[in-house]
Order: C-alpha cells, then structure tokens, then sequence
C-alpha cells in the first residue's frame, strides 16, 4: 500500500491507514501525548488529502485494532449490512463528504448508508469536514427514539435533569430535581450520578426519583448513572430503572478497564428489557468522550477520533435511547483548549448522528482547561443549531458532586427561546398543563422549585 | 484512622510545643468591610463579600409559591438552587458570583507561589522537565520528572538518608501554596523532631506533580517523603492544598503506594493546622510499619 503526496513541493508518505487517520486529525492535545498526531499543519493537510482518495473498503479492512484482538472492532463489523456495503465500498472519503452535504442526500437515504458504516469510515469522512459541515450534517440526519417520552423530533432539544449531591443525600437531590424541572429540564432523563456505587443507595435513588415522575405523571424516566452490573442488581431486586446506564470505550482493553465486555453489555440490554418500566423500545443510555482510552492506556495508537466513533458503533448494538459525549470533562491533556473542546462536541455530534445513534452533549469544561462559561454558552449554541438532541441541566452549570463545569438548568429554555426550539414533545404538554411554559417560554411560575411542593 | 478527639489533643498538643519553643503562630485574620462616612450626594458603593456564605445561600426566586418550603429545599443541599432568573437566564447577582468563583480558579492555576513564602521558610526553588504553564496542563509526564538542574541541585544542598523528607510543590494552585504553608509546615517540622525524627532539607518545586515523589526519593533516600501540592481547583475553593505521603517512594510506584490527606484549606476544608498534625502521626505509623498505602492499611489491619 502506498499513502503519499506531495504539497508544495514536499513529498509526505504514511505508513499505514492508522497512522494517515491519526495525522488527519483535527489538532488535539490527546493525539500529540500518544504522539501519532501530525509534526505540522501541511502534514495534516497532506495526510486529508490522501485521506479523501481512500474507498471505503480499505477502512473496512484496515480497522485501527485488528479484527482478531478486539470484540469492539468484531461487533462492529460484524453488524455491516453487506448489502448496502457493496454500493458502497468503492466511495472515497472525499466523495462520501460530499454525498452526505448533497442537497440530494436526504437523512433516509443516509440512514440507510448508516447501517454499512464502521468507526473508520465514520471517523474519517469527519476529518474532512469543516465545523460547518458539522453543523449542517448533523442537522439533516434524524434519529427517533422513544422511552417513555420521544426524542429526536426537527425543532426540538432535550435536556437531561443532573441533581448530583456529594454524598448522594436523598432529600438534597429530590431538591435539585424539583429545582431542575421547575426550568423544564427532565425531558431526556432525570439522571444522577452517584457517590455511592451500592445496590442500597442507587435503589433508593431511583424510588425517589420514579416517585416524583408518578406523583407529577411526567412523562419521562429515571436513571442512576452507576456501573452497570450495579443497576442490573438492583433492577432485579425491584428497583424502578427507566434507563440503563454505561460509560463505553471505544477498544476492548479500555472497554476492560471499565469493568465491562461486550458479552456482559449484551446480557445487560436483555436485562433491561426484562425489567426497565418505561414503554420503550429504547431502554440504554450511554456515555463516551475522546480520550477516554487513552487515559485507560487502551488507545492502540489509535487517534481519539477513531476510538469515539466505534464507542457509537458499538452503541448501535443496543439501540440506546440516548447518548452522551462528556465532551471537556477528561481534562486539557485530551483536549487543551475550547478551540479543541467546541471542535471534539460538533465531531462528536455529527458522528453519534451518522452511525444512527440519538445524541447529545454534555457541553462542559474542567478548571484546568482553557475554556469558561462563555465558550460553554457558545459551544451549546452550535450544538442546538446542528440539531444536538439533548444537553445537560446542573444548577448554575456548577456539578456539586463532579467539580466541573457545564451547562445550567437555564440554559435549555434559554436556547430554547432563543431559536424556536421545543422541549420534547410529550414533556412540552406536561409543562404546558401544569403551567410552567406558554407560547415557547417560561411563564412566571417557572424556576421556582416550592412549585412542586404542593403535591 | 484518627477520630475527632484524638485529633484535638494532638492539635493541642503539638500548638503548645510551637509556643514553647518560640515559634511565630500563626492568627487567622478577620473578615470585613470598611464603612467609610461619605459626604452627602457622594456616590458610595461599598459592598459585603458575596462570596460569605450567607450571601452565597441568599434566596432570589421571585414570589415562590411557597417561601418556607423553597428554603428547607435550598438548605438540603450544597447545589446552587433558588438562584432566580431573569427571563430564562441568571439574575446578576448569581451570574457574577459564578464568575468570581470560576476567576480565583484560573487566578489560582496560572498563579506564581510566592517568593516571601518560600523564603520564610527557606525553601530553595527546583524544577521539572516542563517548560512552562501551557506545557504542564498538557503533558503530566515532564511534571513528575526532575530537570538534571535540579537532580543536581538537590543532590548538592540536600541531608541524605533523613527520616522524613519534606517537598512542596505548586500543582494545580498557587494559591493553595500562598494561603497554607505558612500554616501547616512549622506543625509538621515541630511535630516530627518532637517524635524523635531528623528532618531533610526542604525544597520547593515548579510545575510538579505528586509523581514527582519518585524522582526525589532516588537522590534523598528518606525513609517517607511528605509532597505539599496544590489540588485542581474546584468552583469557589481555588486554594485546596494536598500532602501526599509515601515509604521510600521510588520509580514505579504509584497512587496504591501512597497515603494522602486532601482539601487541606480555611475555606470548608481541613484547617492546615490539624492537617500538619495529621500528617505527623501518618509519617509515625508508616515508619513504625516500614510501610504506606495499601501496605500500610494491610499492616495496620494486620496489628489489631
């Protein structure tokens, strides 16, 4: 195989699929800590341009981990519909840029694409593409699941109400939850993140909050963010699960570091369709970032593009009714800065999209990143603009459990208002009912959590 | 591994040993605001700290449907609820307290320690194979490596073999450094030779990370290094110290090695004065076991 081209008159060889792919990349500081990221602008300038000559097939065929050593790689290509591979296969990256911007190419017929597509080619046509291609891509590609509630309708952005407490105290997180919904944030899930990984206190949390959803009749459901093996015992005990929860990793030695396999996520999707409360179909909820195997020294010398994109294949398998990019939460040795955090959270959008999967954005930064309040705010404006199905909702964006940033229970009703966006449809109604939201806005009642204390 | 009562005696005992033997104690300063008297039609603004906390856990919700109950609510959590809007954003009040809170952090991270705090405690300055600030956010190796400047320098002025070895780094806050050190070092060094134990020559290091433990122990050869470091600071608390502890730290070990006290600060923390003492019984336990970390607690299990 022969990757080379010369620009300006210097001539830049690769010497592998992997190795064009990582140098392709959009800088990121986690690319140049493996040390796979290109030595300068031309080069990664030079490594796109061979990138967008490659067919489809030599992704297929060159994975970043081998088919033979990692069960991520396995699913993946295994769920290949073969039928549309074969149309396919022979397209270069370039041209695939630009079938799916076509004015031609409707979100079916990309869909249907979808279902042929491994994390390399999902990864690599995204190197090519601009933050405005992101934005537009993502926004024409539409994903449907449902709960309890439906996501993923034109024109609407959910928000996951995140009532974290320090030591998982029942009481202060049943207040932050009443905070949350009181500004119309709950409609994805009403999603904690525990403390405390025990089967005792993540039961109690989903008591609680399945008895606020019933005692409001909201229509939408409740997850405890802990390992899963922990809510599968908990769910088995009795405990009212709506969503099941995973962190995933992109490799099957960081998917170990995790404490899960693929073996151990199939049996636990057949849990949760044995036991999980909601309607469905869609019962799983996911969580990714870049960088997350590097930093689990499960990297491969793969690129953290790479490693996220098969992160959603992976997903696909199970159908989630929702997914999440904790996009700056990892810290700036992955992604340094908000130039490099607002790039990874469009990346990421566009890629959970093209592979099929409902996603959103936990648009958020750590204190030692270069990034505030304001690129979160800026960040959560391209994302809803590109269709970005939901964001994060923490009082005033400060995670009293997680010490990071991200975005406040203001901000879904702020972008809503802001562009003509709607809560999820069902969730819409509730609010509308019970008299929280008029004509697209807050009404006077809302943000004020005593509301919901009369029930 | 301590509890309550056993600390303050500790305390106790260890402030009175400093009065004894002469040392400076430190006070802890008064907070507050002048009320300057100003002519009549002067514009005065002079305002409380809105960073106090009962100006943090001020209700803002306009008209709730139920005042009593919004505060049980607010009072059952540390989160920032009843912050209010305007429209659906923050009122400014709550806008401008995040960005306080958010500003001493990065005050803090891109902060310098102070040169009259090192000197006052005659620590002589050494750094890590990192270049600057921007390098050391992205590359925590160079942080847990000594320069050859500085392997040098240390070999030069440091005591070998000491018992206990004390290091203080920058980490992720300056802050940390400048408002505790000051605090905690005289206890720790008091309460240590009143165990009995010889002290190494202290030494501050830039840019570093706890890893950093390892390089040094290879030129000192204590018996347990103690490393003052600065925490990644969070939302509102930008000066968190850390003291990492380890036996006979050398490379290759890891967190699993150590022993660590952390949000060492005045502010919603452990006060650096029992910190220090703290500390002082952890260095004796893992002397009298040869051991720390998961050793130690296995050892210390082993004992009863």
């Amino acid at each position: 195989m022969l990757l080379r081209t010369k620009l300006f008159g210097t001539t830049y060889e690769f010497g592998s699929v992997k190795e064009l792919l990582a140098k392709a990349n959009e800088e990121k500081s986690g690319d140049q800590q493996a040390g796979i990221a290109a030595e300068s602008n031309a080069e990664r300038v030079a490594a796109r341009l061979v990138l967008a000559e490659v067919p489809l097939s030599v992704l297929r065929e060159n994975p970043v981990v081998p088919y033979d050593e990692d069960e991520v790689t396995r699913a993946i290509d295994d769920a290949v519909n073969e039928t549309v591979y074969e149309e396919i296969k022979g397209w270069k990256v370039g041209d695939f840029r630009e079938w799916i911007l076509s004015n031609d190419t409707t979100s079916a017929m990309i869909r249907r694409v979808s279902n042929a597509l491994t994390g390399e080619m999902v990864a690599g046509v995204t190197k090519l593409m601009s933050n405005l291609d992101l934005i537009l891509a993502g926004r024409k590609i539409r994903v449907e699941t449902h709960c309890s509630n439906t996501m993923g309708r034109p024109g609407t952005l959910g928000s996951r109400n995140q009532p974290n407490h320090p030591t998982d105290s029942v009481e202060g997180i049943r207040a932050t939850v009443l905070e949350g919904l009181s500004y119309g944030s709950g409609d994805s899930v009403i999603g904690i993140n525990p403390a405390d990984d025990s089967v005792g206190s993540v039961s109690r949390l989903l008591e609680m909050t399945k008895k606020i959803i019933d005692d409001w009749e909201i229509p939408t459901q409740n997850c405890v963010l802990a390992h899963v093996t922990t809510q599968v015992e908990a769910m088995k005990r009795g405990a009212p699960v709506g969503l099941l929860f995973q962190s995933l990793a992109g490799s099957q030695k960081a998917m170990d570091s995790f404490g899960i396999s693929v073996g151990l996520m199939d049996d636990a999707y057949e849990q949760a369709k044995k036991y999980a409360w909601p309607t469905g179909p869609n019962y799983m909820y996911f969580e990714t970032g870049q960088g997350a195997e590097l930093s689990a020294d499960g990297h491969n010398g793969a690129d953290q593009l790479c490693l996220e994109a098969r992160c959603y294949g992976l997903a696909k398998r199970y159908y989630p009714y929702q997914v999440n990019t904790v996009v700056g939460f990892i810290g700036p040795e992955y992604l340094y800065d908000s130039r490099q955090i607002a790039r990874a959270g469009l990346e990421d959008h566009f890629m959970g999209k093209l592979t099929g999967i409902q996603m959103g954005c936990d648009v958020c930064y750590t204190n030692h990143a270069v990034a505030d309040q304001n690129d979160n705010e800026n960040l959560s404006v391209l994302l809803a603009s590109a269709g970005c199905s939901f964001i994060m909702g923490v009082p005033m964006g400060d995670d009293a459990m997680l010490s990071y940033q991200t975005t406040s229970y203001h901000d879904a009703p702020s972008l809503r208002q802001a562009l003509g966006l709607h809560p999820l449809p069902e969730f819409e109604e509730w609010m509308t009912e019970i008299g929280l939201w008029k004509n697209g806005q807050l009404t006077d009642k809302a943000g004020d959590a005593s509301f919901f204390l009369k029930r | 591994m301590i509890d309550n009562t056993q600390l303050e005696q500790l305390v106790a005992r260890v402030l009175a040993e400093l009065k004894e033997s002469g040392a400076n104690v430190p006070a802890k300063s008064a907070n507050g605001y002048s009320t300057l008297p100003a002519k009549e039609g002067d514009l005065v603004i002079d305002l409380p700290d809105p960073t106090e906390e009962s100006m943090r856990r001020r209700i803002m919700v306009e008209n709730p449907a139920d005042a009593e109950g919004l505060r049980n609510l607010c009072a059952a959590t540390t989160a920032r609820l009843g912050v209010g809007r305007a429209g659906p954003r923050p009122k400014t009040a709550q806008a401008l307290l995040f960005k306080a809170d958010h500003g001493v952090t990065q005050d803090a991270i891109y902060g310098v320690v102070s040169e009259e705090v090192k000197d006052d405690l005659n620590l002589f300055t050494v750094t890590t194979r990192v270049a600057d600030r921007g390098e050391y956010l992205l590359r925590p190796d160079l942080g847990r490596l000594l320069s050859d400047e500085a392997k040098k320098t240390i070999a030069e002025k440091c005591t070998k073999g000491p018992d206990v070895q004390i290091c203080v780094g920058d980490g992720l806050s300056a802050a940390a450094i400048d408002n505790n050190l000051r605090e905690i070092y005289p206890v720790l060094e008091q309460g240590l030779k009143s165990a009995g134990l010889t002290v190494g020559t202290p030494f501050f290091i830039e840019n570093a990370r706890v890893g950093i433990m390892n390089d040094v122990n290879t030129i000192i050869g204590a018996r347990v290094l103690v490393i003052l470091i600065g925490e990644r600071p969070g939302l509102g608390i930008a000066d968190a110290m850390s003291a990492y502890l380890g036996y006979d730290p050398q490379p290759g070990k890891t967190d699993a090695d150590r022993d660590l006290l952390c949000m060492i600060t005045t502010h919603g923390g452990t006060n650096p004065l029992e910190a220090g003492a703290y500390v002082v019984e952890l260095i004796k336990r893992m002397i009298k076991h040869s051991a720390s970390g998961v050793k130690l607690r296995e050892a210390m299990g082993e004992d009863q």
